[in-house]
């Protein structure tokens, strides 16, 4: 029998910093919470608003899979291996910070803010050599229909990480329904709602609510609204 | 109460990093190294209430490390630090020591 575990956006952790207002799903900096430390190797998904102009200077970072997706506006990124670009809505970043690697990440723009999801995974084999990729996606590609961001495999749709997970998202008019399958044995699924209102596996979720589901090997999906935008999170539940 | 941390990883500008982020807490006292025989020289001059291991550490100078530690200090906690940064360090440590 699956089991499930219901995180509803305004019970996240919230953090007002001025230049970013941040959202954690799970404990981050200084929210803490005993119950909300992970989802399996789903360990950080920071909801971000950061003001134009301002970001994160060079800090480092080692051993974990770092993903951003851009949601409104764009992001300047560097790095320590050289990488100089710019992610915008469309796009997913990913980098593997592996024996180490140092980042900065400024909102592109001056005028407006950059609104993003950064999600962190524990990654299946520490110390690799660190790296970095950034794809545009067909974002059309993802209209009444879950769009595979990424996986483990460099030939498969989307950017690839050190780990089994594979990323879908999906946009959705009202009413459509369909069923996700489980990519692997053992993984459970992270469904956080970016946009509209959706059903899933019976639960009604609104917007930036998320549902983690396992001990299952797939899950219904009904949008409620027009324009429901979903993020699935299939990723292993163990270490 | 106070807690002293001990800090292990390979690479210098996170080592430094580290010391910063362990010592901005009043209740926390950060020592970071980068090799294991510093490591094991301060776990034998001082007591410690818990060990991060860092980045670039191999199983094998892990699984050496916790017995050498353990050996001076029986029941020290040694837990995985993951990241490099201040996101997830509150929560590792305050899950660690709790």
């Amino acid at each position: 029998m699956s089991q499930f575990v219901l995180h509803k956006g305004n019970t996240r952790g919230h953090a007002n910093h001025g230049w970013l207002d941040a959202h954690h799903s799970f404990s981050f900096a200084g929210y803490y919470h005993p119950e909300r430390m992970n989802f399996g190797v789903l360990r950080v998904l920071n909801d971000d608003r950061i003001d134009g102009g301002k970001g994160f200077g060079a800090h480092p970072h080692d051993n974990m899979e770092i993903i951003t997706i851009p949601l409104e506006g764009a992001l300047a990124h560097k790095d320590s291996l050289g990488t100089a670009s710019v992610i915008q809505h469309g796009d997913i970043q990913v980098m593997s910070a592996g024996t180490g690697v140092s980042h900065s990440e400024f909102n592109a723009n001056e005028d407006r803010a950059v609104k993003l999801l950064q999600i962190w995974l524990f990654p299946n084999k520490k110390n690799v050599s660190p790296r970095y990729d950034q794809l545009t996606l067909n974002v059309d590609e993802r209209h009444n229909h879950f769009q595979q961001i990424l996986s483990p495999n460099a030939d498969d749709a989307g950017v690839w990480i050190h780990q089994d997970a594979w990323f879908s998202l999906g946009k959705f008019d009202k009413d459509f329904e369909s069923t996700y399958q489980i990519k692997k044995a053992g993984n459970g699924v992270y469904a956080f709602v970016i946009s509209g209102e959706v059903t899933i596996d019976g639960q009604i979720l609104g917007q930036r609510d998320a549902l983690g589901i396992w001990e299952t090997d797939s899950i219904s999906f009904k949008a409620n609204t027009a324009d429901a935008e979903v993020l699935l999170m299939d990723v292993p539940m163990s270490l | 109460m106070k807690v002293t941390i001990l800090y292990i990883g390979r690479d210098p500008e996170i080592t430094v990093v580290m010391q910063r982020l362990l010592n901005t807490r009043e209740e926390w006292t950060g020592l970071t190294v980068c090799t294991d025989a510093e490591a094991v020289a301060i776990c034998e001059a001082q007591p410690l209430d818990l060990v991060l291991l860092g980045n670039g550490i191999t199983e094998d100078e892990e699984h050496e490390l916790r017995k050498a530690l353990t050996n001076l200090r029986p029941g020290l906690k040694i837990i995985q630090h993951y990241g490099g940064g201040s996101g997830l360090l509150y929560g590792e440590i305050a899950g660690a020591l709790q």
